[in-house]
């Protein structure tokens, strides 16, 4: 492909050069580039592409009685692949042009991929917009709006304020419990951790439907009380538990294991180890932990739909009555005939997006820093002790007889 | 690891392991009496820990405690039957069960090409820089919540797919029998199918098997790599002899969690279906079902019996995809360990 011009390794010039090779020395070594796009490359693909546009229109829209955009593209994209073989084939040698047709396969799963998440958000966002523009949205209920209403009237406030307050109450069950059971599984160890680990890696894929019929079984039907919000956090809590921990489990076992050996060097505990050493240095993981989990359960919509009950009334109390969340408002009004409910479900779920995005670039920017890496602010009061202690250190240098610092208390 | 150059004195006072320098983080042996605290702490933690075994078990317990009316009722037929009158006694898993491993058959059809193809797309070809922002793209895309995807199935791609559809009914219907549609050519003949399902199923799993694989991929040694450019490879044949053998135990555990994953998957499907029960055998028709979309749609049923029998066909999902998940599980991390020993 590309040809290396290689330093000339005997000067031809006057004989008797003790050291033959040195003539090469002086000259910089240049980085060879291989690969590297060529006006060729650029060619084949967009003459593949074009051509088989052409001819696909012509088969597939002329020719053929075929219809719809979704089998005008496969058709498009198979004519491409076979138009880019043949053109390839004119060039180059047999295992370059497989070599270059599977390298434009993983481009255009990659675009595809990308693509479909792209238009997913937009048409979330194009649909929901409808409804959401209306401040209404955000700050009035359900209670007095019938199917038949027009969008500035109702909203969905008691599903914002339903989907926070079972997530608060998940993540405060959630979270110690998970963290607990990776500590446990990184700290303590032992026979059960690997059992412990498997099954944490098995309830991860737990069926969100099988969370909610579990604790429909059990808070619902054995023990009797009525659906409300505080089932739903709840079942929750089942499925954000193994994320958490699995997500702190990584971050724990990534505290760099001197850590723990100056603490113990310095007479604590594995209590005061893991409290004061362990876990302050793997915090903004932990975090990143906590808002995976939390981005998680927000958007589960089976195991709210079996616990907590729907309704469009404002409720506030998560202990008593049914509780509308955001995924359950969605679920309900989607499925009802009428523009405006189905508008107000997208706008809810424009709604839910927003908040799992914000969940998710949270994790995301807290997630960037390894364990024990400093924030601008930590490093700064670091420095501000720093000098301090140099300044208190050289006020004991200037007056020999007071106190030291580390004796005045 | 040490080289000539490097002076060897620092090791000296560690004699037992003298290839870790000072920067390599070998966390030691640490033995300290523990503090009547510490034995609190870690009994705590301990209970922690088998908590995980608890709630499971507890999920297990009571699915059976109250699925046992139902499977008491019919016996046997609950496997056997496909209708589901729970009225009349007459119910069993015999139509959902198989249609549900029908949507989650045809996701992995669809989802496994592409997704492989993207995780090598992102490992093995796409430009460095971007590397980072797919990656954390891909997360995104697992984050997405399920009913966002119902909601995007039902009314974006619903509507768009069915010339497709229409279009594999009418010309491959009569070779491939499975893509025929009996129902006449009108346009809610081809919708709410089993294959629509399927293709929203698939997009909600692709994350997962693309973001393992991409994992495995990323971890085949660098050494081999070189040596297979070294012998003249192209990139698609060092791809092939030695970033896929690699990572191939990896990949299998991860198509398998994604089987598990679509077997469960509730909401995007109830969304888009219209129930029905019977075993399905012409994918492209109106009428799918699965366990988990039966149990969303049936459990307003106030009945006990009803609730009874939806409890048992949990029981059933729950122990399938247990299984399939903690096999998944065991294929994962041999190919880890695997992985650590390669190089």
């Amino acid at each position: 492909m590309t040809t290396l011009d290689l330093p000339p390794v005997a000067a031809p010039g006057p004989a008797a050069d003790p050291a033959p090779t040195q003539a090469a020395a002086p000259r910089p070594e240049r980085k060879v580039r291989l690969g590297g796009i060529t006006r060729e490359d650029v060619f084949t693909v967009a003459g593949a592409a074009i051509g088989s546009l052409a001819l696909n229109w012509m088969l597939y829209e002329r020719v053929l009685p075929f219809s719809g955009a979704f089998g005008f593209l496969i058709c498009w994209y198979l004519l491409f692949l076979a138009g880019y073989f043949a053109l390839g084939r004119l060039q180059w040698h047999r295992l370059m042009v497989r070599d270059r047709l599977v390298g434009v396969v993983a481009w255009s799963s990659g675009l595809l991929v990308v693509a479909l998440i792209v238009d997913q958000i937009g048409y979330v966002l194009s649909r929901g917009s409808e409804a959401a523009q209306h401040l209404n949205f955000f700050t009035q209920s359900m209670d007095h709006t019938g199917p038949l209403n027009p969008i500035t009237d109702g909203g969905a406030l008691n599903a914002v304020v339903g989907s926070l307050e079972q997530l608060g109450l998940a993540t405060l069950f959630a979270v110690p419990l998970g963290i607990a059971a990776a500590v446990f599984m990184s700290e303590v160890g032992g026979r059960m951790a690997r059992p412990v680990r498997t099954l944490v890696e098995a309830m991860t894929a737990l069926p969100s439907i099988v969370a909610g019929l579990f604790v429909l079984g059990v808070v619902i039907i054995t023990f009797g009380f009525e659906k409300s919000g505080f089932a739903a956090s709840l079942a929750l809590t089942v499925m954000m538990m193994p994320i958490v921990t699995r997500a702190a489990e990584v971050v724990i076992r990534l505290v760099p294991g001197t850590l723990r050996e100056a603490s113990y060097a310095l007479g604590g505990s594995q209590w005061r180890t893991v409290w004061n050493v362990v876990l302050p240095t793997a915090r903004p993981g932990l975090v990143t932990a906590v808002v995976l989990g939390m981005a998680r359960g927000v958007g589960e919509t089976s195991p709210v739909l079996l616990t907590s009950g729907f309704t469009s009334q404002f409720n506030g109390n998560p202990f008593s009555d049914h509780q509308v969340s955001l995924p359950l408002y969605i679920w309900n009004y989607v499925k009802q005939p009428y523009d405006g409910m189905i508008a107000r479900g997208f706008a809810a779920a424009l709604t839910l997006m927003i908040v799992v995005l914000i969940l998710f670039v949270t994790a995301r920017v807290l997630g960037g820093r390894r364990p024990g890496q400093l924030t601008r602010a930590q490093k700064r009061r670091i420095d501000r002790d720093a000098r301090r202690l140099e300044k208190a250190a050289a006020g004991a240098v200037a007056r020999p007889y007071a106190l030291r610092p580390q004796e005045q208390q | 690891m040490t080289s000539a150059a490097e002076p060897a004195a620092p090791y000296a006072g560690s004699p037992g392991r003298p290839d870790h320098g000072p920067d390599q983080d070998v966390p030691r042996v640490i033995t300290a009496p523990a503090t009547p605290g510490d034995r609190v702490f870690r009994g705590v933690l301990r209970m922690a820990g088998l908590s995980v075994f608890a709630i499971m078990g507890l999920i297990a317990f009571f699915l059976i405690l109250r699925g046992s009316d139902a499977l008491r009722a019919v016996g046997l037929s609950f496997l056997t039957e496909q209708k589901w009158q729970t009225a009349a006694h007459n119910f069993g898993i015999a139509a959902v069960l198989p249609n549900g491993l029908l949507i989650a058959v045809i996701a992995l059809v669809i989802a496994v090409p592409v997704a492989l193809g993207t995780a090598i797309f992102i490992s093995e070809y796409a430009p460095v820089r971007l590397r980072a922002a797919l990656i954390s793209l891909i997360d995104l895309m697992a984050a997405i919540p399920s009913i966002v995807y119902g909601l995007w199935g039902l009314f974006f791609l619903q509507p768009r797919i069915i010339g497709f559809v229409r279009w594999m009914a009418n010309h491959l219907g009569d070779t491939i029998p499975f893509l025929k549609v009996r129902t006449g050519d009108i346009g809610t003949s081809y919708t709410s199918s089993t294959f629509i399902a399927g293709v929203v199923v698939a997009l909600m799993i692709i994350p997962i098997i693309t973001s393992l694989s991409r994992e495995v991929f990323s971890q085949a040694p660098q050494g081999e790599r070189e040596g297979a450019y070294a012998l003249g490879s192209t990139r698609w044949g060092m791809v092939r002899t030695v970033v896929l053998p690699f990572g191939k135990g990896g990949v299998i555990g991860a198509v398998m969690l994604g089987f598990g994953r679509a077997m469960g998957e509730t909401i995007a499907v109830a969304l888009i279906i219209s129930p029905n029960f019977k075993a399905i055998t012409h994918i492209l028709e109106n009428g799918a079902n699965s366990i988990s979309a039966l149990i969303a749609l049936r459990f307003g049923e106030s009945d006990t019996l009803s609730l009874s029998a939806l409890m048992a066909a949990g029981l059933v999902l729950f122990a399938l995809t247990l299984l399939v998940n903690v096999a998944a599980g065991f294929v994962i991390n041999r190919s880890r360990s695997g992985s650590a020993t390669a190089d």
